[in-house]
């Protein structure tokens, strides 16, 4: 064993100990002097002195910043030092290139039972107790789940050793064991048998299961293959998985009871009534669809000779345990689904968006078991850097909100868009075809115990002692390696089909691939670990990363092999697509399952359930006359001025609407060259874009536009009108830059709590109605706006058990869109151009203040949530959008979170410029003024700045729609609002402003 | 050396083929855009040769170390941008190693016949691990400065204004007096020299090529210097000056819509970053 220290020489900056330093100092409180950070290599292989001695200097360490020991210390200073690595199984990237590099470096094969182990060593300095030592660990350097750490103090000599994974090796013998489990149990045994294994299936469904294994042709079948009447774990596992919330969606496709006030109806499946249905109805009038609902993603028409490929996915459950592996893995979990869509797109944007508990809440308030939530938002920041970044995919778009809601269970949405020819080799690029005889090849990275049980551990709730067994770190390079190989293997034509190994493993990619021609033949035996000792059913339902399955014609199959070894990329062939009607597994030759096709994917029973909506009523703020906020504060100032200036900057300094720049400028939203509106415009590259342009294309000006909507503070309120907001978010969002509203498809998101009433979930009806009054929000405002959901995700459980009570997030829609612009040179952006353009406000405000900003700077929620009139908005849209096309507008800027305040004064502030606006004018409902009309929510409104000579142009572009002029762009750098008579209301420089808006997540 | 590569034209079928194809297609420079696992620019410098009049081929190291592909059919080899092996250890280290172990021999000879090659981020990183570049006294295997983390210690994304040195004989750089605007997209790309004998031969030969500077010409410090390189450099060259190393994006504004700024300002349709390539294009066609 080995054991090689490379630390910095003097006078090199140590960045990464500097950041850590930071971080202690400013997130744990703990004051430290300096932080030293060493890099440490283990290596348990048999090599000379002479060989490690070339790897230490040759591979290991840079001759121009770096010095290194090997197996001895270096004896600098230290109050406590700190060694932190991946504990065993766990994926080490930096260990697995550095085997790689050996291998380069001495032109040998590394051992087999050989291992590299790598991790962090931190000498701080300082008045540092052991017991800070230990909060430093778990506060900031290890997550226990998957990190070990070691710590020492002044005087001890530091010797540490990883301890040796033996049990772990791949050379270890092992024998592998299929358990039966017997089925003939009372229901009690039934379910304890469900909720031990984790298979989350209820009771109807494990007695369906019991009676197909006592069905008399299912006997005789299985005595043929030799298998008993009992079901084998591998194929109660792979029951489980495909009938799991996560792949079948049950709650999604239930039967409802919906009751509200005195009505009553049945719902058969909110899919097909609202989701599917309100597209299906679209279709009728747009002929750009291409393949939605039935593939792992999207697919509409962007030119004519290319289609459009998108999926938003959750990775929730994941991120709360390992903030950081749960975002890398939902990153390139997310990169696979258009990967393996038809027969596979290129990737050309990702989005992400993310919902944390407040970055500053309270420690004391916080379970032991619970990370802080800056500790989250870190961590998954830094997740997507390396799943996004490392992959080359560049990410364009997405929110960051913050609520105490989600402090317990954060979420993380990751989304990524593709770009296909629309015919590959002469056939259709979106459809999948599978022949009997093509052969199963697992292509990508190894199967590990790491990632078993994803699918059925999203529909529990996570509790204090939630297993690690689900977690686990991406290898990015691995993947872009394998999506570099796959992308010529498609060219090249050398298979039928593709998809990806995400929840369910080979269990979901093998049993779906397996319905396009009615049967597949495994030797499980055959696929490729990462270490000894999977069980066959581990090998079947691990949901390690980096895979994809694909179905290789027979006559191909040594040119695609080839392909893979020439690219390092390790492909497997693990049997053959059937056609038997039967999903047969074997491992050594030994069927250790045998299932029907039509069992494993049409035996599911549909859920019965009951939702009953009890709406709350909520205190609603009244105004004087004067504007002033009566009943909003206490400490009232005579100054109306002053407290509204208060409120804009309260509310630009909010966490949910300040600047992200701090994130956005470590994501790459430049790779591949397409950027055209960047998530950063204006005249210092800082304001906040509303949607993103991207060029796919570098000979065709043709664009792709991407955006979101989200805003679960109104569905605290009512949820219809929270999807409603929503949709109409995300599509004035692309039109605000430029996009076709005609051409907007949408990707629809529900994470929700528990929504299934039983006696430990006694308000499970009303949060399904919850959802039943969001998907019938869905429908209307989709069907109205013409913009069809293509492809969509729900997770539901997200909730966490404390103790006695249980938390569950709000109802949390996010509605991802994706549109066309027909050429990138007409894009706007939201920023003020030139002072002397004036100012208008496009759509109606009403007295709409339930669930905004406004009033959440005082704690109120209200009743009024904004609402849509899609055919008021979809009429505004298309005339704003005639005028962006003529060239007549210079800015323009979505009115939401803040209302006109927020908008106007982010479009003065990043375009270095003053505005006047007299909100008077602003076309209003009745009884909608001052204060209200400055922060109403109301949907489908603009601010746009015009020059003057464009003027009448774009106001007859605007003839009929509800629109008024009400400003002017100044020279001066103050924002400026007056109300009626004259009144001033807000009147602010526009720096205060900018700082107020980037001071809070400047870290 | 031109019977070099006829020799080699004229042995390998394959290469015919494509020298006929490239014939018809008139006598473009032809760009190898070097892959390797998490090489993830390819596609934008390929792009940029391409717009340039070049024609750039994206072939895989694999392919050139297994004898399918032949750098000696290339006049520029072209190391793009990415995380090639997830930047671990170091950036750009191990794909250096593997130049080193696997093609030294026709990296040497590519330089020797004279033929250009240019870096950008991670292919810089690599260049400097491998000790391509600076290259001093022709040693193009000795490693004497290298690029680590930003003193920020964050990967990061934003427009940097570059000053070129008039002074530099690097040729990817010649004729372009104003400075260049272009984005960078790094984490390790802090310029460190070994020592201050190295930097003032560097600075004295003309290898400091391109420096980072505010929209006015004045360097200065974070975020204008981005990641706290000594001296402000952002790129250097060769002694010859046609290899050229540099961590900001050329290749991300070629065209007026890349700019962050393009619909506040009247720009011209070619972004600053193309002529860095069309220079390329143009010293292949004059003098190779």
């Amino acid at each position: 064993m080995w054991r090689i220290e490379v630390a910095l020489r003097a006078g090199i900056t140590d960045a990464h100990g500097n950041a850590v330093r930071k971080q202690i100092i400013e997130d744990l409180l703990i004051d430290v002097e300096s932080v030293q950070s060493l890099n440490i290599y283990t290596i348990d292989a048999n090599f000379t002195q002479k060989q490690v001695i070339s790897i230490a200097k040759d591979l290991l360490t840079d001759p121009i910043t770096q010095v290194v020991k090997i197996n001895e210390s270096f004896k600098r200073p230290f109050s406590v030092a700190i060694e932190v690595g991946y504990k065993p199984g766990v994926t080490d990237n930096v260990a697995a290139t550095a085997i790689e590099g050996i291998e380069d470096l001495l032109g040998i094969k590394f051992p087999e039972d050989g291992s590299v182990h790598t991790s962090k060593l931190y000498l701080i300095t300082g008045s540092v107790t052991r017991d800070d030592a230990e909060k430093i660990c778990v506060g900031l350097l290890a997550n226990p789940l998957i990190e070990h750490y070691q710590i020492w103090q002044t005087g001890d000599d530091i010797q540490a050793t990883v301890k040796k994974v033996t049990a772990l090796s791949r050379s270890t013998k092992f024998d592998p064991k299929v358990a039966e489990v017997d089925l003939d149990v009372s229901d009690e045994e039934l379910l304890e048998i469900s909720r031990k294994g984790v298979l989350s299936l209820n009771l109807a469904e494990m007695r369906i299961i019991r009676d197909y294994f006592k069905d008399e042709r299912v006997k005789a079948e299985r005595e043929k293959v030799g298998l008993s009447t009992r079901p084998t774990d591998i194929e109660l596992e792979m029951l489980a998985q495909t009938w799991s919330e996560h792949c079948k969606h049950k709650i999604f496709n239930a039967t409802i009871e919906y009751t509200e006030g005195e009505k009553t109806e049945k719902i058969e499946s909110l899919f097909k009534t609202y989701i599917r249905k309100a597209t299906e109805e679209i279709a009728k009038k747009k002929d750009w669809l291409v393949s939605v609902f039935v593939d792992n993603a999207g697919v509409v028409d962007f030119d004519g000779e290319h289609n459009m490929v998108f999926k938003v996915e959750t990775h929730n459950h994941p991120s709360a345990l390992d903030p950081y592996g749960g975002a890398v893995t939902g990153i390139v979990g997310v990169n696979r689904d258009p990967m393996g869509t038809g027969i596979g797109a290129e990737l050309i944007f990702n989005t992400d968006v993310f919902c944390f508990g407040p970055p500053d809440f309270p420690y004391e308030q916080l379970p032991a078991s619970v990370l802080h939530p800056k500790r989250i938002f870190k961590g998954v920041r830094k997740g997507v850097e390396d799943g996004g970044n490392k992959i080359g995919i560049p990410t364009v778009n997405g929110a960051i909100l913050f609520d105490e809601a989600y402090v317990y269970n954060p979420l993380v949405y990751c989304g990524t868009g593709g770009l296909m020819k629309k015919e590959i080799n002469g056939k259709p690029s979106h459809v999948k075809t599978v022949n009997p005889g093509d052969l199963i090849v697992m292509v990508g990275g190894r199967i590990g115990k790491d990632g078993i049980h994803g699918a059925t551990f999203s529909s529990v709730a996570l509790d204090e002692g939630t297993s690690s067994a689900a977690v686990q770190i991406g290898a990015p390079i691995v993947q872009r390696k394998m999506q570099d190989a796959l992308r010529e293997a498609r060219e090249m034509d050398l298979y039928r089909a593709i998809t990806d190994n995400g929840a369910g493993g080979l269990s979901s990619s093998v049993g779906e691939m397996s319905e396009f021609c009615g049967g597949c033949e495994v030797d499980l035996e055959k696929a490729p670990t990462k270490y000894a000792g999977l069980q066959p059913w581990e090998l079947w339902v691990s949901e390690s990363q980096e895979r994809m399955t694909v179905a290789v014609p027979p006559e191909k199959i040594d040119a695609f092999m080839d392909l893979c070894r020439r690219r390092d990329v390790e492909a497997t062939v693990i049997g053959t697509f059937a056609n038997t009607g039967k999903v047969h597994v074997k491992y050594d030759k030994k069927t250790v399952l045998y299932l029907d096709m039509d069992f494993v994917h049409e035996g599911l029973p549909g859920l019965e359930l009951t939702a009953t909506w009890r709406p709350t009523l909520e205190q609603e703020p009244e105004y004087a006359a004067d504007g002033h906020t009566e009943d909003l504060t206490n400490d009232l100032t005579n100054d109306i001025t002053k407290e509204l200036n208060d409120a804009l900057m309260n509310i630009l300094g909010s966490f949910n609407v300040c600047s992200k720049e701090w994130v956005i400028r470590q994501y790459d939203h430049e790779v591949q060259g397409g950027s055209v509106v960047k998530p950063l415009v204006g005249m210092a590259n800082d304001g906040p874009s509303d949607a993103s342009v991207i060029r796919p294309l570098v000979s065709s000006k043709r664009g792709i536009v991407v955006s979101n909507g989200i805003n679960p503070k109104y569905g605290e309120i009512d949820t219809y009108r929270m999807a409603a907001s929503a949709i109409d978010e995300a599509v004035r969002n692309i039109v605000a830059v430029g996009g076709d509203p005609e051409r907007v498809a949408i990707l629809d998101n529900f994470c929700w709590g528990n929504p299934i009433l039983s006696e430990a979930n006694p308000d499970g009806d009303h949060k399904l109605a919850q959802l039943v009054r969001a998907t019938k929000g869905c429908y209307d405002t989709a069907v109205g706006l013409g913009t069809p959901f293509i492809s969509g995700k729900d997770s539901f459980h997200n909730e966490y058990r404390l103790e006695n009570r249980t938390i569950a997030i709000p109802p949390t829609l996010l509605i991802s869109a994706m549109g066309v612009i027909g050429d990138v040179e007409k894009a706007v952006t939201m920023d003020a151009k030139k002072a002397g353009d004036i100012v208008y406000v496009l759509g109606e405000t009403h007295d709409e203040l339930g669930g905004s900003h406004f009033y959440m700077l005082s704690g109120v929620k209200g009743n009024r949530v904004p609402k849509v009139d899609t055919n008021e908005a979809l009429a505004l849209y298309k005339s704003l959008h005639t005028a962006i096309e003529k060239g007549l507008v210079a800015s323009c800027h979505d009115c939401s979170e803040g209302g006109i305040a927020v908008a106007a004064a982010e479009s003065a502030f990043a375009g270095g410029l003053g505005m006047m606006i007299d909100i008077s004018k602003t076309p209003a409902s009745e009884a909608t003024e001052g204060v209200r009309v400055l922060f109403s929510e109301s949907n489908s409104r603009f601010i746009v700045t015009v020059s003057p000579e464009n003027a009448q142009a774009f106001e007859a572009a605007m003839a009929g729609r509800t629109f008024a002029a009400v400003g002017e762009v100044t020279q001066e750098g103050r924002f400026t609002a007056t109300g009626h008579g004259g009144t001033a209301l807000i009147d602010a420089s526009i720096d205060e402003l900018k700082e107020a808006f980037k001071a809070p997540l400047r870290w | 050396m031109t019977n070099n590569l006829n020799n080699t034209l004229r042995n390998n079928p394959r290469n015919n083929l494509r020298n006929n194809l490239s014939n018809k297609s008139g006598d473009k420079p032809r760009v190898l855009v070097l892959l390797a696992a998490g090489i993830n620019r390819d596609k934008d410098a390929q792009d940029a040769f391409t717009l340039a009049g070049a024609e750039a081929e994206r072939v895989h190291i694999n392919d050139i170390a297994d004898g399918t592909k032949h750098l000696a059919d290339y006049q520029i080899l072209m190391l793009p941008g990415g995380f090639s092996f997830g930047d671990d250890i170091a950036s750009g280290k191990v794909l250096a190693n593997k130049l080193k172990y696997k093609l030294k021999d026709d990296l040497l000879q590519f330089i020797a016949d004279g033929k250009l090659i240019l870096g950008v981020c991670n292919g810089f990183q690599v260049m400097v691990k491998l000790g391509m570049l600076p290259g001093i006294d022709g040693d193009y295997m000795r490693q004497d400065v290298t690029l680590t983390n930003n003193d920020s210690g964050k990967f990061e994304d934003r427009w940097v204004n570059l000053k070129v040195n008039p002074e530099s004989k690097c040729v990817f750089t010649r004729g372009i007096e104003k400075g260049i605007y272009v984005p960078i997209c790094h984490g390790e790309g802090k310029f460190i020299p070994r020592d201050d004998e190295v930097l003032t031969r560097l600075q004295e030969n003309g290898q400091v090529v391109v420096r980072y500077v505010d929209e006015t010409g004045e360097f200065g410090t974070y975020p204008v210097n981005p990641n706290g390189s000594v001296a402000h450099i952002a790129g250097i060259c060769d002694e010859t000056g046609r290899i050229f190393g540099m961590m900001p994006h050329p290749e991300n504004y070629i065209q007026r819509t890349q700019h962050p700024n393009w619909t506040r300002k009247d720009l011209p349709d070619e972004g600053d970053g193309l002529a860095i390539f069309k220079n390329a294009v143009e010293y292949v066609k004059r003098e190779l």
